[in-house]
């Protein structure tokens, strides 16, 4: 018994331990958002830096249902968009009927409207887990998308709602106008959203609805209902997918039926799987990097979902944990001390690699730009111009593709036997189970 | 005082075929009750019925009294009734802790609790603690139950339907699949966590059955042919001939 004892207060102290590291993380993080448009002030960077802080919201809520629940909704955006059009219906309201309630306010109003959906839909959706949820979900999703643009009132049909954020009320005599204000307005709900979130995730129906995800039937036979578990999972989830889309309301002033349709459900889906959903800041870096490259990609080409396409298969295929689990798998050869070890096999396959991914490219480029017009054919590549019409720049293409492949795949055997090398080190040394 | 579990006239069919006939069945409170038969007779499908993973077509099952045929799992699971499986079954992505933690917090009264740190929680840390001291684990705590060793997954089976202090604990082949020495540490570990509760366990290992159970049930076609003490059920001619006697050749 004494025993026990020690060792529940060796459990507690190494709470306390991991406390202390996570309060570090979040005042950092704090002072990174609070610093960073102070570094990057132009009004394109700051453009950028909202709409990844409303995607980081929504990932992150998307991956209650998904990572922590095991739920994949094809339907997220229906909280999203209904968060939204009822953020802008109650700014329209408060500049109409000069209510009180300023601008900062307004995403708890769109996480109520999302919570509110997922308080009607949700029992339903969330009976099954699985298949049929996915397929509810998708129903959902579509259900909501087309009566959009039948319910002119509500959603104003295909040119939506709009409003004007600066003529709400004033608080600490900011209008809510310029874009840095609107940033940190978002860096704030990004903030506290981002602390309930993982709040959740450390509560006991945070830990039920990873049982749920992991082994549903088992669950039952504990005391819970799966049902009910999926339930206020899914609640939460809507509810914190409002606050991003109440969020984006304010940042567009607008709310229209691509708030909620299918590409709007893809796309969160997309960056929280690209950013792995087995760990909390799994989303944070898939909603980074998808929202770079929708803005980056968009500007120079015309196939950038294509392009998604192929990054979205290359890590369902060879790293289903996503860029947080490539990360992670990391962390034991930290530890160890052989993480040394990988770092020239990197190296060394990232040449063939890259070769081939540019080969790809200029495929790719080539096939689109086909019809467009002669100045349009030419393909700038890592600041090389080819032309699309070109015998040679095929010829480049196909000897990048066959010749990175081969050369490539004997540096991937390279990084597998290194990886042999630097993990039998680290579970030599107790890193590794 | 009424039985712990008491299973009246039950039937359970699949379409048309026939699983469970006229099944009667009655465990005292704090009795240890094993159920035998050969292969396909029912045990586990028995189980089923009475942890509520399945609902029985016609018949009665009660628990302490009260009837449970027809409610849920979960509902069963908060009267008071834990079942292991004879298949591994437990929470493979998450820690051995947080297996046995999940199992702890309906018990505590902690349910869907969404304003709750679940590491602040001293009550459910002590016991998740004391279970798994009880079931040899702790040393093993941080490890995802996935990757523990085929025993160690039995142990913690055991560890998580005992966890939530139901005092009915059922246990479908809990030394299916280990060694000798394995099985003489799980019977221990056994004896020792259903102390003052009631028992009923399925097994094959005769060994298991006749050191461990107070009263044995013996199962065949989805039919109870007999049910007694050991020395009854040894000696029952019936039982000789359909099941123990496949068993001496």
């Amino acid at each position: 018994m004494s025993d026990t004892a020690t060792s529940a207060v060796d459990i507690k102290a190494q709470s306390r331990g991991q406390n202390l590291r996570f309060y570090g993380i979040w005042v950092i993080a704090a002072i990174v958002l609070i610093v960073l448009p102070m570094i990057f002030s132009s009004g394109g960077s700051l453009t950028s830096f909202s709409l990844i802080g409303i995607s980081i919201i929504f990932a992150l809520s998307y991956n209650i249902l998904l990572g922590q629940t095991g739920l994949l909704s094809f339907g997220h955006a229906v909280h999203y968009g209904l968060g939204g059009f009822l953020a802008i219906h109650a700014m329209n309201a408060v500049i109409a009927r000069g209510w009180s309630i300023p601008l900062p306010l307004i995403p708890l109003v769109g996480g109520v409207g999302g919570l509110a959906i997922a308080i009607v839909v949700g029992w339903v959706i969330t009976k099954r887990a699985g298949t049929v949820f996915a397929m509810i979900s998708l129903g959902i999703g579509e259900l909501v998308a087309s009566s959009s643009l039948i319910l002119r009132s509500v959603f104003g049909g295909e040119s939506g709602v709009t409003t004007n954020r600066t003529d709400l009320p004033q608080v600490f005599g900011w209008n809510f106008g310029p874009q840095i204000q609107i940033y940190y307005l978002i860096a704030f709900w990004l903030m506290i959203s981002a602390i309930a979130m993982y709040a959740l995730t450390r509560t006991p129906l945070g830990r039920i609805c990873n049982a749920v995800r992991d082994n549903p039937e088992r669950v039952e036979f504990i005391g819970y209902d799966p049902h009910v578990v999926r339930y206020l999972a899914y609640c939460f989830a809507g509810f914190f997918a409002g606050i991003a889309g109440g969020l984006s309301a304010i940042n567009f002033e607008i709310a229209n039926s691509a708030y909620l349709g299918a590409v709007q459900s893809g796309i969160v889906l997309f960056a929280t799987f690209i950013g792995g959903t087995a760990y909390f800041f799994g989303p944070i870096l898939g909603a980074i990097l998808v929202t770079y490259l929708q803005l980056g990609l968009t500007s120079v080409t015309t196939v950038w979902q294509l392009y998604f396409g192929v990054i979205f298969i290359g890590i369902v295929m060879f790293a289903p944990g996503g860029i947080a689990g490539l990360l992670m798998m990391h962390r034991p050869l930290v530890r160890a001390g052989s993480l040394g070890l990988m770092i020239p096999a990197y190296l060394i396959a990232l040449v063939p690699t890259v070769a081939l991914a540019c080969g790809v490219i200029l495929a790719i480029e080539i096939i689109a730009r086909q019809h467009l017009p002669a100045d349009a054919q030419i393909i700038n590549l890592l600041g090389i111009p080819f032309s699309a019409t070109s015998p040679a720049t095929w010829l480049t293409s196909v000897i990048l593709i066959v010749g990175g492949y081969f050369v490539a795949r004997l540096t991937w055997q390279r990084i597998a036997d290194a990886w042999d090398r630097a993990t039998t080190i680290a579970r030599d040394r107790g890193y590794l189970a | 005082m009424s039985a712990a579990i008491e299973v009246q006239a039950v039937e359970k069919r699949f379409g048309n075929v026939r699983i469970i006939q006229d099944l009667n069945l009655s465990v005292a409170k704090g009795e240890r009750h094993a159920v035998i038969g050969p292969n396909g007779a029912g045990k586990s499908t028995t189980f089923n019925l009475i942890s509520g993973h399945i609902a029985p077509t016609s018949g009665e099952i009660r628990l302490n009294g009260e009837v449970i045929s027809g409610l849920r799992p979960f509902e069963i699971n908060r009267r008071g009734l834990s079942r292991s499986f004879q298949v591994t079954n437990v929470f493979a992505r998450m820690t051995v802790w947080e297996n046995v933690r999940c199992a702890v917090l309906w018990a505590t009264g902690h349910r869907y609790a969404f304003w709750k740190n679940v590491d602040e929680l001293p009550e459910v840390r002590r016991r998740t603690a004391e279970i798994l001291e009880d079931i040899h684990l702790f040393h093993r705590r941080d490890i995802p139950a996935g990757l523990l060793t085929y025993a160690e997954q039995r142990e913690l089976e055991i560890g998580i339907t005992i966890a939530g202090g139901a005092d009915v604990i059922l246990l479908d082949e809990p030394t299916a699949g280990m060694s000798h020495a394995e099985t003489e540490r799980a019977v221990a570990l056994i004896r020792r966590l259903t102390e003052g509760r009631t028992l009923v366990i399925v097994e094959h290992d005769m060994s298991v059955v006749f050191g461990l159970a107070d009263r044995i049930s013996v199962l065949v076609y989805g039919r109870v042919i007999a049910s007694g003490t050991p020395e009854e059920i040894r000696g029952n001619p019936k039982v000789k001939e359909a099941y123990l006697g496949e068993e001496a050749h």
